[in-house]
């Protein structure tokens, strides 16, 4: 499309994908505060519908077991358990225990346990340990947004991309701006990795008219990602946000508002898995939320900030079918200060289990660089189809 | 020759119109100190728009309008109820619009750019978000009733100011938040139709005011504090005339006696007798003179005002000041002004979309004629006014704004800009009058070779000192 693209594809590049190089990874964060309860039912506790009242899911349609259910606006992701290649995760939390929102993401982002520890993302400093080091670094992971989330920040230099309504600039203009940027590294970097990520995504225009749903777009990213990480030289990780789960008011139960948002989240996975095609099989999504939310109802029918949530697996490469969770129990005397569903599992054990079995990342690299001082959260076997 | 205009104009105000740099460059720290003291006229521009309270009915009305259609058509279709959502929208939309062009018209003509950028600042720092369908037009007015007038005053008073505007109270949901032994809750028990469903509080606002808009994540605070303090300010709410809660005038701020949790409360160690609705004002007084906010507030101004990474040294003096003068705003302003660090020639922050757009409407003295064409500005660029999408604000750090994509976005719209105002202006003349002494050789050559003017202008707009102030 532009004379720079050209110029970055004529760089060496790697056609042949082999096993290693093979595996896709999307993280998809949802900001705001998932409420895990709502989204994965534990139905079978005997707590659940006392301490739930009216906001207790009695649409149970989806069952995982005789204790969890799929939310029921799931229906993409029912199917996805069904053909084993979903595994839902609960009572898990990053090692975070206030409830700041804005703290709680950024030290899910930034791997360390102190919302202040690091200033990039555990998933920029893995970057240079998997096997894809020999590439070009912002070819391989992307954001699916117009700035890059703290998890993908750092050293590494990395892709973004959004829709846009805009016309594309000129190639003589992108040119010239090329050479204004040469006596200024940050913005030459920017640009560079922009039009890489723009030329794959298929350009940027006729996504459609905005809309004010911070999901509605969904679709269009979802798409984009799938295009971005299909060819056999196409990005291999990508990081999707999404925001609005905060459901401090009227959140609904079978229906209403977060079961709406559900709903077009697993459209938007479903999206992406079609997008993705073949790639489909060699593909792992983690879907996580910074923290999750009070048992009881507040007094607006919705539910205030808590500590423990879920958590999904899904993908092709995904040994599912099954949930995993060291269910704490609702009884109010083994809820987290007498008012959360308490973590079990820790989320960085599931990300170290994903990283290493998925994407071939060293356990001792995970321990030291990417989550420094996590050796007491052993990563989870088995996630990963072998 | 200094550069001390052309930072008064761009890195404290929003940047500099025709004319200006030379304005100012007689006394640029005078040019600033006066801009901050005393209070003034409502903008004209703001005049024309409807209040919250007139805000709040349209909502209302057309909310109503709609459940009433909606119980007479029965209607349990999905996509028909979303119509009629969308309607409710549409209501307030043109309203919205409206704020968000007098909020620009005023930020490009305005003579007094660093207190518009202050406004800005603050209506930042206590943010509400208008992606909740009922704030959507009650957001622009917490920065018309709220902040503008208490610019010049005291933290105190924009804090009381702020949290007991009918948007913050919405946004926020304490309207609703009910004390377990309120009067309201008691009866609401009795009710045949309550279906063990209970009142109780809301500890939205509550934490926020703790978290972001006083003592900050780390000032000390509890969740036994969170949660006394949200039943502190059980019954700060809106009035309303419709409904089971039908009480106080509509729309404007209402403090609802029988869903205030009776009793004294203890926040932050200190006990606050039962007081009604001066309760949670007596608790807000003290938050605004706690030291932790001093801290909090410095720290953000200076990561404003010097560098994404505060030095310590100028936090720990704005935070004398604004301790030493209990939160005198213009006293606080004043020292942020006098800050050494804040006049280095570098350019250390990089622009906001927000700030892009406008100090690039102010460089030609452009306001779009139709509100549609600023808004879409905002929107394309990923920061539609209005919207952080969260309470704790917009970010004020370069590495959640210059994304890859996001500067392939900015150049596009500096190129659909240069094609359409190209023929009317000419683009040295307009670097020369927006960055003065600091634009560097290497922009002004590429501006002289440009194939066209409308080049010339997307080159300078999208240029590294255009890009930063």
């Amino acid at each position: 499309m532009l004379a720079l693209g050209a110029a970055a594809s004529a760089l060496p590049r790697f056609a042949v994908a082999d096993a290693d190089t093979d595996a896709r990874f999307v993280l998809v964060i949802l900001r705001g505060a998932l409420d895990g309860l709502a989204a994965v039912p534990p139905y079978g506790d005997s707590g659940y519908a006392g301490q739930r009242g009216q906001l207790a899911i009695t649409a149970l349609d989806h069952r995982l077991d005789g204790l969890f259910a799929l939310n029921p606006a799931f229906g993409n992701l029912y199917a996805r358990y069904q053909a084993k290649e979903l595994v839902v995760l609960h009572a898990v939390a990053s090692p975070y225990r206030e409830r700041s929102h804005f703290d709680g993401q950024d030290l899910l982002e930034n791997g360390t346990t102190n919302p202040l520890g690091k200033r990039d993302g555990w998933l920029n400093r893995v970057l240079p340990a998997l096997p894809y080091h020999t590439r070009q670094s912002e070819k391989v992971a992307v954001a699916l947004s117009q700035n890059v989330p703290l998890v993908l920040r750092g050293d590494e230099r990395v892709g973004s991309w959004a829709p846009s309504q805009l016309p594309a600039a000129d190639s003589d203009t992108l040119d010239r701006l090329a050479d204004l940027y040469s006596s200024d590294p940050i913005l030459a970097n920017r640009l560079q990795s922009a039009l890489s990520a723009n030329d794959m995504a298929g350009g940027g225009s006729a996504m459609g008219g905005g809309t004010r749903d911070p999901l509605g777009q969904l679709d269009a990213i979802a798409s984009a990602a799938g295009r971005l990480l299909a060819p056999a030289n196409g990005s291999r990780i990508a990081v999707i946000e999404l925001t609005g789960w905060d459901t401090h008011a009227n959140q609904g139960s079978n229906e209403g508002q977060l079961f709406n948002r559900l709903q077009a989240l697993d459209r938007g996975l479903e999206t992406l898995r079609t997008s993705l095609g073949p790639a489909w099989s060699r593909t792992a999504i983690m879907v996580v939320t910074e923290f999750g939310r009070t048992v009881a109802v507040n007094g607006t029918r919705g539910t205030d900030h808590g500590t423990a949530t879920c958590s999904f697996l899904v993908g092709g490469a995904v040994a599912g079918g099954r949930v995993v969770a060291d269910w704490p129990g609702l009884a109010k005397s083994s809820l987290y200060q007498g008012r959360d569903l308490q973590p079990t599992t820790d989320l960085r054990s599931v990300f170290k289990g994903v990283l290493t079995a998925h994407l071939h990342a060293k356990e001792t690299d995970l321990n030291q660089r990417v989550f420094p001082d996590s050796s007491s959260a052993k990563a989870i076997d088995g996630l990963i189809k072998a | 020759m200094t550069i001390d205009n052309v930072i008064a104009t761009n890195r404290f105000g929003l940047g500099a119109r025709p004319g200006e740099l030379d304005q100012v460059a007689g006394d640029p720290k005078g040019w600033l100190a006066q801009q901050i003291k005393g209070s003034r006229p409502s903008p004209p521009e703001i005049g024309a728009l409807p209040n919250s309270a007139a805000v709040f009915r349209v909502y209302e009305e057309s909310r109503q309008q709609q459940q009433q259609s909606k119980r007479e058509a029965a209607v349990a279709d999905p996509e028909e109820a979303k119509k009629k959502f969308m309607a409710v929208r549409k209501a307030v939309a043109p309203i919205y619009l409206d704020q968000v062009a007098a909020r620009y018209e005023i930020a490009v003509k305005s003579t007094e750019s660093f207190r518009e950028r202050l406004v800005h600042f603050w209506t930042n720092h206590f943010a509400v978000s208008a992606d909740k369908p009922q704030v959507v037009a009650l957001a622009g007015t917490l920065e018309n009733e709220a902040i503008r007038p208490h610019l010049a005053g005291s933290f105190t008073d924009l804090l009381l100011a702020v949290e007991s505007h009918p948007a913050m109270i919405l946004y926020l949901d304490n309207q609703a938040s009910i004390g377990t032994d309120s009067k309201a809750a008691k009866r609401f028990a009795h009710r045949a139709n309550a279906e063990g469903r209970k009142l109780g509080i809301n500890e939205n606002l509550a934490r926020e005011i703790l978290e972001l808009h006083t003592l900050g994540v780390n000032g000390g605070y509890t969740q036994a504090d969170v949660t006394s303090f949200a039943r502190v300010l059980t019954g700060w709410s809106i009035g309303s005339d419709r409904g089971p809660l039908a009480a106080g005038e509509t729309g404007k701020f209402f403090f609802r006696d029988n869903a205030h949790e009776p009793g004294a409360q203890t926040v932050l160690g200190k006990r606050y007798a039962e007081d009604g609705e001066g309760q949670a004002r007596a608790v807000l007084r003290d938050l605004a003179k706690h030291p932790a906010t001093a801290t909090h507030v410095a720290t953000k101004l200076v990561r404003h005002f010097i560098s994404d990474d505060p030095p310590p040294d100028a936090v720990t003096r704005i935070a004398k000041v604004f301790r030493d003068s209990s939160g005198q705003l213009t006293e606080v302003h004043q020292a942020v002004i006098d800050l050494a660090p804040a006049w280095r020639p570098e350019f250390a922050k990089y622009k906001t979309p927000h700030e892009f757009v406008v100090s690039t409407l102010r460089s030609v003295d452009l306001v779009p004629p139709k509100p549609q064409q600023i808004f879409a500005s905002f929107q394309l660029l990923g920061q539609r006014p209005f919207t952080p999408g969260s309470p704790a604000g917009w970010p004020d750090t370069a590495a959640q704004w210059d994304g890859p994509d996001a500067l392939l976005k900015r150049i596009e719209w500096a190129a659909q800009f240069g094609d359409r105002i190209g023929a009317k202006v000419k683009p040295l003349e307009v670097a020369a009058a927006s960055l003065g002494q600091s634009l560097s050789d290497r922009t002004r050559t590429a501006i002289s070779r440009a194939v066209s003017a409308a080049q010339g202008v997307t080159l300078l707009l999208a240029s590294p000192e255009f890009m930063r102030r």
